[in-house]
Parts: structure tokens; sequence; C-alpha cells
């Protein structure tokens, strides 16, 4: 077995309030490719980040052939040839081709200005190399196809000249031919004896193409070696570890009629044949992969996505939502991802933001009733034990935890029969965590119906009555969330592997 | 009393007041209330307009046709009083609103419907409302002589010592004042300015919100053009021409943002009145036109960095304050 070409050794690395990375190990070796595997918020992409230079890690080091190298700036990693494909391309739409993948590092003529017949022909050839002969180099990127985009990309990452070479889920936006391509191009690499970091969340390609593995949990490297040797329930089995000590709300209520039915909900492109009902009562849990079009679905049933198909029946009757407005009167209500951007209105008061959806209860002909407003307001955030010393303060004074006690007053207030909450934990602390879960069961006990789009297994686990798996914009399957339900049950079925491989 | 001193309109007033002051110095029958009423009166159409703006640009948009919209609806009803002399004035008054608001209308609803930018649109119908008023009239002139009596005096006759045109002003500030403060429809407007998305997700309907900014801005244009032609008693395809940068300034010396959802009626007419007080306080102290323009370009990025450096104050509150009471 030869030399790893680069050794990570006990990187750590903290951000206020969160170890992001902690004492982790990786090792890349040349002509190998080596996958990185764990669930969302392992640390995989913070490991990218130290590895590219954009972070600097606290503790550990990094050593490249053998040597200790530092990588203060992205540019470092660049010279020494550590090069990353990222998740999201970074590209300029209104520059050429050639212009993209040489940014930065454009051959240089005369007087230090571009050189640029010397610019294309380079372009060229690296196109050619990469299997991408039908992209012309000197078109503006905004003519060039999502896929061709991601070559683009590519090939920018190839133009220094690289030793490592980052994939973060490369796959993620392609299509099966396009990722067909990009696996020969990654078997090229590797031919060439470039050491490969593979990361996805998809096993199979991760079995077809890479030699070793190792996986992170809670920024922590919890296992590594060679995959010939390993099965995948082992691999599941470490991503989930033992079961994250946490504690949930435990609820007894009755489980009513349904409320909501869902029958043929398709999108042109976003998802397809959703079908599925909520009950009153019930926590209905949304589990799937980043991109698995949960969300997606929400939104359409929110009313924001009008060129759906399909039934939605509401309490016996059907409703076709074409406006959030729609949506809100028929009692659903939609609690988004980022509250900061969807949610709370950090310039308005905390009154007003509380009001906003119901300023029909509380307005007579167009005209503000400032009284009943109030009262509205004061008795929500009584309710959730807002903690402001005025309602009339603008809610971006508040914390983060009650700034999200603001959104869900402010969609309480307008009564409604379903509220859909996305990611209702994400990026907030525990203590405000456990105040969310312990809403939710709140909220089912008024007789409300919850459903909760959430990437944590632990929090699905610990809140759904059912769940609902989506997978690539389908539904894969429906899980009674009795004491057998597992979390490698969920990650299978969303990730897709097979029951052959147990 | 802090949030008082923090008010960029409290210390708009102050300015406002302190230019009176300053000039009253130099020419003491400048802050008597005739004086005054006169001034009030010159910037009456300016705060009337610029209350319009405020509403559009509260929406993150911005109304460039509002003068040549002004100029073509005063030119309509200038039309039909010459030919029509014995139709009442509070029709053509009537009249005059509803081209106004028919033309905002078109504004709003290509910005809805189609989704193009305000500036775009606004900056194209600016060209088309200003060259209609050369097809309509035949690039003729509606001239002092060809106006009946009333069409003149419905903006000058005098009420407790202020002439009608003021109190039209008036009237239209409090309506404005209770609609931003007091409706579900101010509310709006400021939510879809502050935060488009939350607004959204609220069930606003962000699109129509804008379209209602605009017929209201239309509308206004509109009356004002009855108003001016009125005043001015000429009707012509030069009227107010570049007048809607006057009125754009009018609000960001208001300290409403460009950027939307930031702004009150008290602004919008203290900068009006910022503009009106130094269009005549400056003829007085003896200062050229010249410099007039100078000064309220600079007062226009002095209430910008103002404006800035007040809301880096007011940064999240992260920390735990101790006074943690009501």
């Amino acid at each position: 077995m030869s030399e790893p070409l680069l050794r990570l050794s006990k990187i750590t690395k903290t951000f206020p309030g969160v170890r992001a990375l902690h004492a982790v190990d990786l090792e890349l070796y040349p002509g190998e490719v080596t996958a990185l595997i764990g669930e969302n918020g392992a640390g995989k992409s913070t490991l990218v980040k130290a590895m590219t230079g954009i972070y600097q890690p606290d503790d550990g080091e990094i050593f490249f052939a053998g040597r200790k190298v530092t990588m203060p700036t992205p540019h470092a990693a660049f010279q020494l040839g550590i090069t990353a494909i990222h998740q999201e391309t970074v590209l300029f739409d209104e520059l050429t081709v050639a212009e993209n993948i040489f940014l930065g590092h454009s051959p240089k003529g005369r007087f230090n200005l571009i050189d640029w017949p010397k610019m294309n022909a380079n372009a060229r050839l690296l196109l050619d190399d990469i299997g991408a002969s039908h992209i012309a180099a000197d078109i503006r990127l905004k003519d060039v196809s999502i896929a061709n985009k991601h070559l683009v990309a590519v090939a920018r990452a190839l133009s220094v000249e690289a030793d490592v070479v980052i994939m973060d889920e490369p796959t993620a936006a392609l299509s099966h031919k396009e990722i067909e391509d990009l696996f020969s191009l990654v078997e090229k690499l590797k031919s060439d004896g470039k050491a490969i970091l593979f990361i996805s969340h998809k096993f199979d390609e991760i079995y077809r193409l890479a030699d070793r593995y190792t996986v992170f949990r809670d920024g922590e490297m919890v296992g590594n070696g060679v995959l010939a040797d390993t099965q995948q329930s082992q691999i599941v089995e470490m991503m989930v570890g033992r079961s994250v000590e946490q504690v949930f709300p435990s609820r007894a209520v009755e489980i009513g009629p349904p409320v909501l039915n869902v029958k043929g909900f398709s999108h042109p492109t976003e998802f397809a044949d959703i079908e599925f009902d909520l009950h009153k009562g019930e926590v209905l849990g949304f589990y799937g992969l980043v991109g698995a079009g949960r969300s997606e679905v929400m939104q359409a049933l929110f009313g924001m996505t009008p060129s759906t198909s399909g039934t939605i029946t509401s309490n016996g009757q059907v409703i076709s939502p074409k406006s959030p407005a729609d949506a809100i009167k028929a009692g659903i209500v939609y609690l988004p991802e980022e509250r900061g951007k969807q949610g709370v209105i950090l310039d308005l008061p905390i009154f007003q933001n509380i009001s906003l959806p119901s300023l029909s209860q509380t307005s007579r002909n167009g005209f503000l009733r400032m009284a009943q407003e109030f009262e509205l307001a004061r008795n929500y955030a009584s309710r959730l034990d807002l903690r402001a010393a005025s309602l009339s303060q603008h809610a971006g004074t508040l914390s983060g935890g009650n700034q999200q006690k603001v959104v869900i007053a402010k969609w309480l207030a307008i009564q409604p029969n379903i509220i859909i909450l996305d990611e209702p934990t994400k990026g907030i602390d525990i203590g405000s965590k456990a105040a969310v879960h312990t809403f939710m069961g709140e909220l089912v006990e008024q007789g409300l119906s919850v459903i909760m789009v959430s990437s944590e297994i632990p929090e699905i686990l610990g809140m759904s009555d059912r769940v609902v798996v989506m997978r690539e914009g389908r539904l894969a399957e429906v899980f009674d969330n009795d004491k057998s339900l597992t979390a490698e049950a969920l990650i299978r079925c969303a990730a897709g592997i097979g029951e052959q491989a147990a | 009393m802090k949030a008082i001193t923090r008010n960029h309109e409290f210390w708009l007033a102050i300015v406002v007041m302190s230019m009176i002051l300053a000039t009253a110095l130099r020419s003491p029958g400048f802050a008597s209330p005739e004086k005054l009423a006169v001034i009030f009166n010159d910037s009456s159409m300016l705060i009337i307009l610029a209350l319009g703006q405020m509403v559009v640009i509260l929406t993150r948009s911005i109304d460039l046709s509002m003068a040549s919209n002004l100029a073509l609806s005063g030119m309509i009803v200038a039309l039909v009083n010459a030919a029509y002399p014995e139709i009442p004035v509070p029709a053509l008054m009537l009249l005059a609103t509803l081209c106004g608001l028919c033309l905002g209308a078109f504004n709003g609803a290509l910005i809805w419907w189609i989704g193009i930018p305000s500036i775009v649109v606004t900056l194209g119908t600016l060209t088309i409302y200003r060259g209609s008023i050369f097809l309509i009239a035949g690039g003729k002139w509606v001239n002092a002589d060809r106006f009946s009596e009333d069409f003149v005096q419905y903006t000058r006759i005098e009420f407790l010592g202020l002439p009608a045109l003021s109190w039209y002003a008036l009237a239209i500030v409090i309506g404005f004042f209770v609609l931003m403060t007091r409706t579900t429809l101010g509310r709006s407007i400021y939510a879809v300015g502050v935060n488009p998305n939350a607004a959204l997700y609220a069930g606003i309907n962000i699109g129509r919100t804008q379209f209602v900014a605009f017929c209201f801005s239309g509308a206004l244009s509109g009356f004002c053009g009855y108003l001016w032609v009125s005043r001015y008693v000429i009707g012509s395809v030069e009227v107010a021409k570049g007048y809607e940068l006057t009125i754009v300034a009018a609000c960001v010396i208001g300290g409403i943002s460009i950027a939307g959802g930031v702004g009150t009626v008290a602004g919008a007419v203290f900068g009006a009145l910022f503009l009106g007080v130094m269009s005549n306080a400056l003829p007085v102290i003896g200062v050229s036109p010249f410099w007039q323009m100078a000064i309220s370009g600079a007062a226009i990025i002095l209430a910008v960095i103002i404006n800035a450096s007040s809301q880096k104050k007011s940064r999240r509150l992260i920390l735990r304050l101790d006074q943690d009471a009501s």
C-alpha cells in the first residue's frame, strides 16, 4: 500500500457554540477514490473548507506528500494542488467559459494583459480532456446548460495542476446520463493518479466509485477502511451510531379522523404522485435527503406553486390553494425553513408581526382596530411565554428562539387546522429545540394536525406518529412510528438502498 | 424621549424650522403667518405628489412617470374645460384623478402581470405619457384666456386664510396618515416593502399591493394635473417637466428608504416642505437658483447618510439584558 498523498490529523474546528469537527483524521491515496459519508451536519462540508483554505482549523495538522503544510488562503491550497468541485457551482454567468475556467490564473501575455488566444486554446484542451468537447470555450456561461456548467466547474477545478480533487456531492443536480459521464471522468482522474475525495449520500455511487471510505458522525470520525471489505449495513450503523440521548415529550393524544387527504399531487419538475393523509391530532414526519422535494411539496400545499395537479381534500372539501391567502383561508399554515428571510419581519414591531396574517380579524372594512390587534398579540405572546420588554419593539431585537415564537404566535393567531413546520429546529440551541418540541405536543393536544419536515432522524423518530419518506421527488414509503421503526430503515429508504444488502 | 430624538422626521422638522428662522433674521417678514401660508401653498403639490411616490417607494418600486402623468391628466382637463366650460369643476377634478388613476394602473398592471421592474416600466411611460400630450393637444398650448373662471378659482378661494390648494393638500395628508397607520392596506404596504418573502407567506399578494400603490401615485398625479393647470393657468407639453426627480428628492430627504419598507407620511411632508422652504428662502437671502440645485442635492446625500448611520445603531439584541421586565 502506498503512502497517503494528503493526510489530515486530529483536525478540530469550533464555531461559536458548535464544535463542527473534533479531532478528525482523513487520508487520501493517489489513484484512489475515498468516499466521505455522513448525515447532514456531520461536518463534511466544514472539512472540505478546512482542506481548501477557506476555514482555518483550530487544531490539528495537514500533511501533503509527507510534508507538514498550512493553507492560510484558498490560493495556498490551489498552489499545493488541492482543488474542489463544490456542491453549488460558483461561476459567473456573464463571463465566457474560458474566462470562468481561468479566472484568477489566466495566462498572461505582453504588458501582463490576458493572452486570449492562449486562454481559449488551453480551455479547449481541458474541456476535451474531460470529455466535454461539445462545449465551446468562447461562449458566455449563461448560454450553457446546467449540466454543462457543471463540466465547466470540473474543468476549472482541473485547470490548476491538481493532485487532490475534492468532489462535494457532485451528482446532486445531474441527470442519469450526466452522472454516467461524471463517473467515467472520475475513473480517468483515478487512472491519472489523482487522489480523490468523493462526498455523496447515494450508496450506489459510493460502492461503484470508491475504494475507501471514511464515516463522520456529529463532527467525529467514526470509522474508515476499504470499501470492498465492508457491508452497507455496517456503514449505515456507523452513520447512525447509538441513539443520541435526547428527550422528547410524550403525549397521549387521540388520533382522530383524517383532516387532510392528498392524492396524485404532482408538479411538472419537482415531485410526482404524492399521496398521504393527515389525521386530527397527528404529527406526520416527512423525512428524506436534502433535495428530495419535501419542502417543494409543502410549498405547493401552501399555494405557492400554482402549476400543480392532484386532489387535496381538507375536512371533506376539495380545495385548490392558488395562493398562500387561499391556503390560510383553508386553515393551512406553513412555517418556512429560513425564518429570518421568510417568517419574521425583523423591522416591524412584534405585535404587527403576530397580527399580519390575521388582519382581517382585527380590522373592520379595511380599518385596523389597534386595541383588538394588541389584545390578539398579547394573548398569543403570553401563551408562548414570549420574552420581550414590549410588544412594540422590533422583532429584530429578539433572540433566535423568541423570533421563532413570534412566528409560531403569528400562525396560531389565525387558528389553523393544519400547521406545516419545515425544519422547525434547524439552527437553534438545545433549549429552544425542546421548547419547540413541547409546543408541537401542545398543538396536537389542542386538536391541530402537524406536518413536520425534518432531516434530523432523532427528531423524526421522537416526534412523529407516522413518517413519510420521500426520495427524488416521489413518495418512497410511509412508516408507522411504532417501536420497530429504526433509524437504519429510514436512511435505507431515503437513500434507496435495497434490502438485499443486509 | 430617546425615541423622538432618534426620529428622522423630528430632526427634519427642526431643520425646516431653523431654515425659516435663519431666513427671517435676514428678511424679517419671512416668518410671518402670511408668508408661511404662501410657502405652504407653494409646497402643496409637492407634498401631495411626494405622498403618492412614498407609497410606491415603500413597496420597493419607483414611479418616474408621475410628472408626465400629471401633465397629461392636466392637459385633458384643460382641453375639456376649454371646449365645454359649462362642466362643473368638481367633475373635472374627478376626471383628472380618474385619468391619473388609469395611467397609474397601467404602470401597475405591467409590473404585476408581466413582472417588469418598475423603474423600466415608468421610464417608458414617462416618455409615452409626455408624448401623448403632444398628440391630443396637437402641439398647441391651452392659454389662460381659454379657461373658465371657476377652473382657475378652485385652487385660489381662501378659507381661514389658506387657499383651497393648501386645504386639498392638508386633507390628503390626513387621509394618507390614516391609510398608512390605520388600515390593513397600509400595513400590507409596509410588510411588502420590509420583507416581501415574509409578506408572501402571510398571505399578502405582493404584486397586487404594488399595483394598488401605483394606482395611488397615479390618482394623486392626475389630481395634481388639475391643480397645476389651474394654479399656473397654462396647459402645455412642458408642464412639470423634470419634476419627477424633485418628487423623489422630497421622499429621500424625508427619510423614505429607496430600499423600501421604511418611511412615514410626516417624513414625506417635511421632505417636501424642506424643498419648498428652500426655494422660497434662497431668493430672499440673495442666493442664485443654481446654488439651490446644489443645496438640494447635498440635502439628499446628507439625508441618506444620516439614515444609514442611524440604522446601523439598531443592531440585534443578542445579550440577555437584566431589566427583562415589562
